[in-house]
C-alpha cells in the first residue's frame, strides 16, 4: 500500500467520526507518533458506539432506559407495598390521600405514602414502580412481534418481488390507510380487551413501517456484489436471505425498533386509558390514569404521576432512538 | 402534471377499496351479535331472527359485502342500531366538531411549530436552539390524554380566579346557542333535502357559523371551549413540525446556492426568506399531511377527556357497543379523509418540487 493510500485510508476512517479539519488534525498527531499510525481502524460497530457516546441526548435516553429496566427488575425491592394490595383498615390510611413524605415535613402521625394512595386505597408509588414492568414488557414484545412479522414480510416482498411483493405491500398500504389508534381500537374490539390483545393490535398497525424499511433495504442489498458472489458459490435463496441479506439490512431496523418501543408504549397507554388494554387491578399507567381521571380536580396527583411515568419512559426511548440513528447513519449528521 | 395527478389518484382507489373491505370484515369478526348487544334480555331467538332480517344480517356474507359496497358508494350509510337514526344524520351532527378541533390543532401546530423551528435553526447551537429541541423531544413523548387532563386542571381549577380561566369540557356554555346562518338569513330549505342537510352540516361548525353571522358572544364562547382540546391535540404535531423545520432549514443553509446568494451580497433576511425557506419548507408540507392521522386518532382521546360529542368519541362508543352501521360509516369516512388528504399532500409536493413528477 502506498503512503498516499495509507494516508487516505486513515483519513477516511477518522472522517466518519469527525469533521474534515479535525480528522486532519488527528492524522497529523498520529503521524508524529509512528506507533499510533498503524493502529487498526475501528470496526463499524466500534465507530458507531463512539459516535453514540458523543451525543448527549442519546446518552440521557440510554440512562433513562437502563434506569427503567433496573426499576422494573428491582420492583419488589423498591416498592414499599404490594401494588394490588388494598390497604383499607391498616394504619388509618385515607382513600386518595395526598403524597406524604416524612423527611419532607409530612406529619409523622400519617402513614408515609410517597405519591399518596389511589381510589382503592393502594399505594400509588408501588403501583407506578410495578407499572414499569407492564409498560416495558408491552413495549419490547410489541416491537419484537412487529419487527419479526413485518421484517419477514418486507424481506420476502423485496427478495421475491413480483406478485408476492405486490400483495404484501398493498395490504400494508391499506393498514397505513387507517389512523393507527382507530385501527388498533377496532382490532382490540375484535380480539377482546386485555393487554395481550392490545399488544397484538399495536403490532399489527405498526408492522407496515418495518416491512417497508426491510423491503427497501433488501432491494438494494440484493443487487450487491457479495450477494452475487454467494449466489455464484451455489448458496440457496433461503441461505442468502438469512445469512447475507437480513444481517446487512438490520441497521435502520434497529433505529426504527427503538423509536417503535416509544410509540408502542404510548399507544398501549392510550388503549388502556380507553379501557381496552390492561384491566384492573393491573398497575398499568394508562389504566391507573383513566381510573382516576374524574378526580383530577380533587386528587390531581393520581393523574399527574402515572402520566409523568409514561412521558419519561417514552422520552427515554425516543432520545435513545435518535442517538442511535445519528450514530449508525453518519450521512444524517446535521 | 395531469398524468401525475391521474396516476396518484388511481393508486388511492385500491387502498380505499381495501379499507372498505377490511372495515367490513373487522366488524363481522367482532364477537357477539348486534341483536343480543342491543336487545339484551329481550333477545329471544324469534326476536333476533326478525331483527336480523330487518337489518339484512342473515344474507350470505358476500351479499352483505356487495350491499355494503353499493351503500358506501351511494353514500347511504345505513341506520345506527342504537340511536335508531341514519348514520348520515349523526355525521352531519358530529363531524363538524371533529373537523373544527383537528383544524384548530393543526393551525396551532403550524403557526407555532414552523416559526419555532426557523428560530431554532437561525440561532443554531444557542440556548434557544437546545431549548426548542428539548421541548420538541418532550412534546413527542407526551400522552395526549395526560396533557389534556393536566391542562384542564391548570386552566379550569388553578387559574379559576384569573382572566385565563378556560372551560374544561363541552362545546358551548349552557345557555349559549349557535343559531344556524340559514335561520338568521331566513332561507327556506326543503326539509330532508340534500341542501337542507348540507347547510345543517355547515352550520354545525359553530365557530364558522357564528363568525359569518356575527354572533360574537357565541364565537368567543366556542373558541374558548376549543383552546384546551386544541392545545392538547396540537402538542405532538407541533413538536414534530418544529423539529423537521429546524433540521430541514439547517440542511438547506449548508447548500451551495445559499453560499452563492451570500456571495452576491444578499442580506441575511433575504437569504433565509427568499432562498432557504422555500426549499426548507418542502418536507414540512409532507409532515403536516401525515400528522392528520395522528390528529384523527388523538381526537378519540381528546374528545373523551373534554366531553366533546365528535366522531372520534362516537366511533369509540360504537366499536365497543357493536353498532355496525356507525363503525362502518364513520371508519370509512375517516379513512377516506385520511387517504384523500395524503393524496393532496403528494400532489402539492409535486407542484412545489417539479423533480418529484419525474419518477
Amino acid at each position: 500500500m502506498s503512503e498516499q493510500q495509507e494516508h487516505d485510508r486513515h483519513l477516511s476512517s477518522l472522517r466518519v467520526v469527525m469533521p474534515r479539519h479535525k480528522a486532519l488534525e488527528q492524522l497529523e498527531l498520529r503521524a508524529r507518533d509512528p506507533e499510533r499510525l498503524y493502529e487498526e481502524p475501528l470496526s463499524q460497530w466500534r465507530l458507531a458506539l463512539r459516535r453514540f457516546r458523543g451525543r448527549r441526548s442519546g446518552m440521557i435516553g440510554l440512562g433513562i432506559v437502563v434506569g427503567l429496566i433496573l426499576v422494573a427488575l428491582l420492583a419488589p425491592v423498591i416498592a414499599p407495598y404490594d401494588p394490588v394490595q388494598v390497604l383499607i383498615g391498616r394504619e388509618d390510611v385515607q382513600r386518595r390521600a395526598s403524597p406524604c413524605v416524612h423527611i419532607l415535613g409530612c406529619d409523622e402521625e400519617t402513614p408515609q405514602h410517597i405519591l399518596g394512595t389511589d381510589g382503592n386505597v393502594r399505594d400509588e408509588f408501588s403501583r407506578i414502580i410495578y407499572g414499569s414492568r407492564i409498560s416495558l414488557t408491552l413495549g419490547f414484545s410489541t416491537v419484537t412481534l412487529a419487527l419479526v412479522v413485518g421484517g419477514t414480510l418486507g424481506a420476502l416482498a423485496g427478495y421475491r418481488g413480483g406478485w408476492l411483493d405486490n400483495i404484501i405491500m398493498r395490504v400494508m398500504d391499506v393498514v397505513l390507510g387507517f389512523p393507527a389508534l382507530l385501527l388498533a381500537i377496532a382490532i382490540v374490539a375484535v380480539l377482546g380487551r386485555g393487554i395481550r390483545n392490545a399488544l397484538i393490535a399495536i403490532a399489527i398497525v405498526t408492522m407496515p413501517h418495518y416491512a417497508r424499511v426491510m423491503r427497501a433495504q433488501v432491494l438494494s442489498i440484493k443487487e450487491s456484489d457479495y450477494v452475487a458472489a454467494a449466489r455464484a458459490l451455489g448458496a440457496t435463496s433461503t441461505q442468502i436471505l438469512v445469512r447475507r441479506v437480513i444481517p446487512n439490512a438490520l441497521t435502520p431496523l434497529v433505529v426504527l425498533a427503538t423509536l417503535g418501543v416509544a410509540t408502542a408504549i404510548l399507544e398501549a397507554a392510550g388503549l388502556s386509558f380507553l379501557g381496552l388494554g390492561a384491566q384492573p387491578p393491573a398497575p398499568e399507567w394508562g389504566a391507573m390514569l383513566a381510573e382516576e381521571r374524574n378526580q383530577v380536580f380533587t386528587a390531581p396527583h393520581l393523574v399527574f404521576f402515572p402520566g409523568l411515568a409514561i412521558m419519561i419512559t417514552v422520552l427515554g426511548f425516543n432520545l435513545m432512538g435518535d442517538g442511535l440513528r445519528d450514530a449508525l447513519d453518519p450521512t444524517l449528521h446535521g | 402534471m395531469l398524468a401525475f395527478i391521474t396516476r396518484r389518484a388511481l393508486l388511492a382507489i385500491p387502498v380505499l377499496l381495501g379499507i372498505i373491505v377490511v372495515v367490513f370484515l373487522l366488524i363481522r369478526a367482532i364477537p357477539g351479535d348486534p341483536c343480543s348487544a342491543l336487545l339484551g334480555e329481550r333477545a329471544t331467538a324469534e326476536a333476533c331472527a326478525r331483527f336480523d332480517a330487518a337489518n339484512g344480517l342473515n344474507e350470505p356474507i358476500y351479499v352483505q359485502l356487495g350491499i355494503y359496497m353499493r351503500d358506501v358508494v351511494t353514500f347511504n350509510l345505513g341506520e345506527s342500531i342504537r340511536f335508531s337514526r341514519p348514520v348520515n344524520q349523526l355525521l352531519v351532527e358530529r363531524l363538524p366538531l371533529t373537523t373544527e378541533l383537528a383544524l384548530s390543532a393543526l393551525a396551532l401546530a403550524v403557526l407555532v411549530g414552523v416559526p419555532m423551528g426557523i428560530l431554532a435553526a437561525r440561532k443554531h447551537n444557542t440556548i434557544f436552539d437546545s431549548g426548542t429541541m428539548a421541548f420538541a423531544n418532550i412534546g413527542v413523548s407526551m400522552p395526549v390524554f395526560w396533557l389534556g387532563l393536566m391542562l384542564a386542571y391548570l386552566f379550569a381549577l388553578v387559574l379559576r380566579d384569573t382572566p385565563f380561566v378556560l372551560p374544561p369540557s363541552g362545546r358551548l356554555t349552557a345557555g349559549v346557542f349557535s343559531v344556524p346562518y340559514f335561520e338568521i338569513w331566513g332561507w327556506e330549505l326543503q326539509e330532508g333535502s340534500f341542501w337542507a342537510k348540507f347547510h345543517e352540516y355547515m352550520a354545525n361548525h359553530y365557530m364558522f357559523n357564528s363568525l359569518i353571522t356575527g354572533q360574537w358572544g357565541t364565537l368567543r364562547d366556542a373558541a374558548r371551549h376549543m383552546i384546551l382540546p386544541a392545545m392538547a391535540l396540537a402538542t405532538i404535531p407541533l413538536a414534530i413540525i418544529a423539529r423537521i423545520t429546524r433540521s430541514s432549514l439547517l440542511e438547506v443553509m449548508g447548500k451551495d446556492y445559499i453560499r452563492t446568494a451570500r456571495a452576491k451580497g444578499a442580506g441575511e433576511s433575504s437569504v433565509v426568506g427568499s432562498h432557504a425557506l422555500r426549499n426548507a419548507l418542502l418536507p414540512v408540507v409532507t409532515i403536516v399531511g401525515l400528522q392528520l392521522g395522528v390528529l384523527l386518532g388523538g381526537a378519540v382521546l381528546t374528545e373523551t377527556i373534554f366531553n366533546l360529542p365528535g366522531i372520534g368519541r362516537a366511533l369509540f362508543d360504537a366499536i365497543t357497543g357493536r353498532d355496525y352501521a356507525i363503525v362502518q360509516g364513520f371508519t370509512v369516512i375517516v379513512a377516506s379523509i385520511y387517504v384523500i388528504v395524503n393524496l393532496l399532500v403528494d400532489l402539492s409536493y409535486a407542484y412545489l418540487d417539479p423533480r418529484i413528477r419525474i419518477e
